[in-house]
């Protein structure tokens, strides 16, 4: 047989038995036989001597050729042989993807404060820096530089918690409205959240540790309008942009002209439900445009400026916002509430 | 403060408009409508009809069967009713439900339907029947409002009445009473001439308040008594006029009504008239018994302390000397502004009245009433602080409705001792300045008009507004302001937003700092929760706090609503406790909780400055876990406020922690909370079964070590070198001093350590332990050689030898 016809059977084989071959180690075996050291092509090319000078070059062409032909088979079916194995190995690795997650357990903020940091968020995107003020505070700045002098029938009806007759604990967040205009710095726009205390029992819908939210701007030509404005954004924000507001007159001694708004009620959109009591309405906030007396006895000139101010009660933004029906609920920490935020 | 459509078109005529717009209106103008009880509710085809025959009911004893007369036609009605009387009660005129008509309730005067009851035709025993006839409770009425009503049967109405009129209408029931709420500032709304003017300015209609005709008899009551003021800081103004021949009786009945839809039980004329000039004018007046009153003087004068004394609701009240007594020549006869005296008090027998109509001290008023614990219609006007100008409208007014009324001879002439009276106050008039307040744009004249009808003068030669007494609410531009924007009407305000400076909005430092520890806590597990600031001292004890512990040093409140809520917390433990041992009991499994608490340390006691107010982060847990749980989220959050430097915990003595179970907390040398297990005796207290442990960080003391800054440092290029150390050793020592000697010794190229085994075991010996650490060594500029790191393991060896700690072999 001539080398070109032991070539030609070579390749024959080889490509046969590696077609045939069924997993990746009988492959190798094939191609150890074939084009190991010692393999048969290996041996086959030890005719080469054989061959005539003038042929040589063409010759060992045909075995490059066949060595390459070869190797191009094996290298194909050993990719199909691979894939083959992995599908295999997939397939036996297949998990019941409905069991469940493994879940680190993350707890959860208080709705109060996730009430707290949505008002917050509001307002400083509007420019407004966050102060805190004392909770356990003076009388002055709970009630006389907020125009309520000593015996004013609303220190009554706010029922305080004195220490002694100077010191009390605060019964809003207006103090800081005091703290904010005594620092000198005009113009402002600050919120104050907050913890305040009121000496009503216990019940559904009143505690005597409660927080509350105010706010409040001074610059020069704030207006009423602007009031209404900076609320009514407020409101979108917080309850969403088909809110409407209503101001209805009302009086704190601390603000003048005063008012309360009203949003409309975001279950029913205003036609009336048991939520709103069939009003339509739902009572958010006090605010008003800033006492001249008051912004006089912290040192700013109500002739150049004037502002306005605004108080909240969280608790009762956290109720309405999130429909939990027994302010106690807040208090008592059962992990099974808290969870729900 | 309640008020009746139908007294309020007494002063307000031309008031014509439905219940719910009239409430929409006075709320958006500032007179806060709470709620209204529509009085013609459910009472439908009602007409007035005559009785024209009665027969008896064939088959039934109690009935009778009637023709009634209702105008349009004649029906036949049955009833029951005791008062309709074959022989007596022909011709009669009543109120007949027509057939498919509606009444409020039943004849027994109980709760009332939400729907009311509808009446349709029907026979009673066989004999048919085209309606009803009624009793005023069939109406939703009681007989304090219809006093001549009979006690058990069909109303009658007077033989004047119109034959097929609206029987409503006669009754006076298309009609709403409306609960106001006033606020503090408008004491000229606690009356309903107040609200009437408030009415007539929101709807723009005349407002015609009544005008006392002069009345009284040549006499001079100052010839019957004499009045001396003692006190007069405690009242302004004293007012007194004189009845005599005192004919005691019914008032009339429309006037009866009128205080009936008002909440007042008719008495009898005098009482009456009284009760109405409270609520009319919002001015208390009291009737005194003139020849009860000895030596025909009256003086008003503060009580001696310790003083006792009989109000006429016969209760007896032990008095001090702030409380403000009207006194006759020989004894005190009533508190003033309160209530009246058991021993002057109006009987049916007496002949001469003297009315007082005076101002007393507001603040003095309410502070007496509520140390005697006495609140009455007469204080809660008076608490308001009231208007002296009131006081002798008011009183004249009361003696006109004595003469209308015919319930007794008027003396002449009245008794003023006062003060001087207020007068109306002058504020500056600048409408562009109001303008450019609200952000409106409001046409001078049309505020101008706004004044008119709230009784407000403008003084052109001076630019003022001029506002009237009783008005004591407006001092100064900015109320003038409010007066214009609620007339204009707060939704006509246009809305803007603030044009001025630009400002930078934000969260201050520690607040961001808090937030990063709630963020910690949260990824941790732990959910946050909120208890209140006070608590009872009794926590000391669960707390197991020595007697003379500083933090029972607390702020106390001095009017707390009970122990329980008494102090001010000084520990931030005991909510958190609490809240873990209700969720205990609630058999809720592995709870974790935190707490920003804020705590109060007075920085003396008493109290003469504010207390130092602390904010601690607080953990707590009980279930999985344990202290190094624990350790390692405190660890976790330091890292994550930038306190990147070597947290130490050294045992700690905390009362309620376990002994052997607790750490102080250091950074850099300052001690910045503490953690560990809750003593036994306290979990028990709290009623926590199994193992808690809890963990508490001064946020402000984290504040004077934070460092929010990050620097990058960069990428490791050299290799390490790694190398471990097992150490045998007492096992009381703590590995923390080997650590300590780690630090000292490993030199510069120490990058990091770690403990990663502890053993004991009998192999060891009673009493040791195995110990081992890993040390990794790197340099940042090239590889490090042997020697770099043998050498300071040799000093940290012999260092630890020192301490008796030996490497193990």
């Amino acid at each position: 047989m001539s080398l070109k016809e032991k070539l030609a059977q070579i390749q024959a084989e080889a490509i046969e038995s590696m077609l045939s071959a069924a997993d990746p180690d009988v492959l190798n075996d094939i191609r150890v036989r074939f084009l190991g050291k010692k393999g048969l092509l290996t041996e086959a090319s030890k005719g080469m001597k054989d061959v005539p000078a003038e042929e040589r070059p063409k010759m060992g062409q045909l075995v490059n050729d066949t060595k390459k032909a070869i190797e191009e088979t094996l290298e194909k079916r050993k990719s199909a042989l691979m894939a083959a194995v992995r599908e295999k190995k997939m397939a036996a690795e297949t998990i019941d993807v409905t069991m469940p997650g493994r879940k680190s357990a993350i707890g959860h903020r208080h709705p109060l404060t996730l009430a707290t940091e949505e008002v917050e968020r509001i307002f400083i995107g509007m420019g407004y820096e966050v102060i805190e003020g004392p909770e356990v505070e003076y009388d002055y700045y709970n009630f006389e530089a907020l125009n309520i002098p000593p015996n004013h029938p609303a220190k009554d009806e706010q029922d305080t918690f004195y220490i002694n007759p100077q010191i009390l604990l605060r019964t809003q967040t207006s103090s800081c409205q005091v703290h904010a205009m005594e620092r000198g710095k005009v113009p402002f726009k600050v919120v104050a959240p907050g913890r305040v205390f009121r000496s009503d029992e216990v019940d559904a819908t009143h505690s005597p540790n409660f927080h509350q939210f105010e706010g409040m701007i001074v610059d020069k030509d704030i207006t009423f309008s602007d009031l209404k404005g900076t609320l009514e954004q407020f409101a979108i924000e917080l309850f969403g942009p088909d809110t409407k507001v209503k101001f209805r007159p009302h009086h704190f001694p601390f603000t003048e002209p005063s008012a309360e708004m009203d949003v409309s009620c975001f279950k029913c959109g205003g036609k009336g439900c048991r939520f709103c009591k069939g009003e339509g309405w739902i009572e958010i906030l006090g605010c008003g445009m800033v006492h001249p007396k008051v912004l006089k006895m912290s040192g700013i000139d109500p002739d150049e400026y004037s502002g306005f101010a605004l108080g909240v009660g969280l608790e009762r933004i956290a109720l309405l916002k999130y429909e939990i029906d027994d302010m106690r609920l807040l208090y008592e920490n059962d992990i099974r509430f808290l969870k729900q935020f | 403060m309640k008020a009746s459509l139908a007294w309020i078109r007494q002063y307000v005529p031309d008031l014509n408009v439905g219940y719910k717009e009239f409430m929409d209106a006075m709320t958006l103008s500032g007179t806060k409508v709470e709620y209204y009880e529509q009085l013609d509710k459910n009472l439908e085809k009602i007409v007035v009809g005559q009785i024209e025959k009665i027969e008896k009911h064939p088959d039934a004893d109690k009935l009778v069967v009637c023709q009634v007369n209702v105008g349009t036609e004649t029906v036949q009605i049955v009833t029951g009713a005791p008062n309709i009387v074959i022989g007596e009660s022909e011709g009669a005129k009543v109120p007949v439900v027509l057939d498919g008509g509606r009444v409020a309730g039943g004849h027994d005067g109980g709760p009332l339907p939400e729907n009311g009851i509808k009446i349709k035709k029907g026979k009673l025993r066989g004999v048919e029947s085209f309606g009803m006839m009624c009793s005023v409770e069939e109406l939703g009425q009681s007989r304090d409002s219809y006093p001549l009503a009979p006690e058990n049967g069909i109303y009658i109405f007077p033989e004047d009445t119109e034959v097929g009129a609206d029987a409503i209408e006669v009754f006076g029931l298309h009609d709403a009473v409306y609960e106001f709420e006033i606020t503090s500032n408008r004491v000229d709304c606690y009356s309903i001439i107040g609200i009437a003017r408030e009415v007539a300015a929101t709807f723009g209609l005349d407002f015609v308040p009544p005008h006392p005709a002069k009345t009284g008899n040549n006499e001079d009551i100052s010839d019957y008594v004499s009045v001396e003021v003692a006190d007069r800081d405690l009242c302004r103004r004293y007012m007194a006029r004189g009845v005599k021949n005192i004919r005691i009786g019914p008032s009339p009945e429309w006037f009866q009504r009128l205080l009936a839809k008002n909440g007042h039980r008719p008495i009898n004329n005098l009482v009456d008239i009284t009760n109405f000039i409270l609520d009319e004018y919002g001015q208390p007046m009291h009737a005194f018994d003139m020849d009860q009153i000895a030596g025909r003087k009256i003086i008003v004068k503060r009580a001696e302390d310790g003083d006792e004394f009989q109000t006429l609701d016969g209760k007896m009240h032990t008095l001090d000397h702030d409380v403000l007594m009207i006194c006759d020549a020989e004894r005190e006869i009533g508190l003033a502004g309160i209530m009246g005296g058991e021993n002057s008090k109006v009987t049916d027998d007496v002949t001469k009245v003297l009315f007082e109509c005076a101002c007393f001290d507001g603040t003095n008023n309410r502070l007496a009433s509520k140390r005697l614990g006495l609140r009455t219609d007469s204080s809660a006007k008076y608490e308001k602080g009231l208007d002296p100008n009131n006081c002798e409208e008011a009183v004249n007014r009361a003696c006109e409705l004595v003469e209308l009324f015919g319930c007794g001879e008027v003396i002449g002439g009245v008794i003023d001792v006062k003060e001087e009276l207020p007068a109306p106050k002058r504020i500056p008039f600048r409408p562009d300045w109001i303008n450019a307040f609200l952000g409106t744009d409001i046409p001078e004249a049309d505020m101008r008009e706004y004044f008119r009808r709230l009784e407000l003068e403008v003084d052109d030669e001076t630019g003022e507004v001029i506002a009237p007494t009783f008005r004591q609410d407006l001092e100064a531009e900015a109320d003038i302001a409010e007066e214009v924007a609620r007339m204009y009407g707060y939704d006509n305000i246009p809305t803007t937003l603030p044009k001025g400076s630009s400002t930078m909005g934000g969260l201050p430092l520690n607040l961001r700092v808090q937030e990063r520890l709630q963020d910690v806590a949260e990824y941790c597990g732990f959910s946050q929760s909120m208890t209140y600031s006070f608590e009872s001292p009794k926590v000391y004890d669960k707390l197991r706090l020595p007697e003379d512990h500083p933090l029972r040093k607390a702020v106390v409140i001095s009017n707390p609503l009970g122990e329980d809520f008494s102090i001010m917390r000084t520990l931030p433990v005991n909510g958190l406790l609490t809240s873990l041992g209700r969720n205990y009991n609630r058999r809720n499994k592995d709870v974790r909780l935190y707490e920003l608490a804020k705590v109060y340390i007075p920085k003396a006691l008493p109290l003469t400055e504010l207390p130092d107010e602390r904010v601690m982060m607080t953990l707590g847990f009980y279930g999985e876990g344990d202290f190094f749980d624990m350790k390692g989220v405190v660890e976790e959050m330091l890292v994550k406020v930038g306190m990147r430097k070597k947290m130490t915990c050294e045992p700690g003595t905390i009362p309620f922690l376990h002994p052997g179970r607790q750490a102080d907390i250091f950074y850099e040398g300052d001690r910045i909370g503490y953690l560990g297990e809750l003593h036994p005796e306290t979990a028990d207290a709290y009623e926590i079964g199994g193992r808690a442990y809890i963990a508490v960080l001064d946020t402000g003391k984290l504040m004077e070590h934070i460092d929010l800054g990050v620097t990058y440092e960069g990428l490791a290029m050299y290799p390490e070198i790694s190398r471990d150390l097992s150490m045998l050793m007492d096992s009381k020592i703590r590995v923390g001093v080997i650590e300590e000697v780690i630090e000292k010794y490993a030199g510069p190229y120490l990058e990091s350590y770690r403990l990663f085994d502890v053993y004991e075991g009998e192999r060891l010996g009673e009493g040791k332990k195995s110990v081992a650490y890993n040390l990794v060594f790197r340099a940042k500029d090239r590889t490090l050689e042997d020697a770099d790191v043998s050498v300071p393991i040799a000093k940290i060896l012999e260092e630890l030898e020192k301490l008796g700690i030996e490497l193990r072999k």
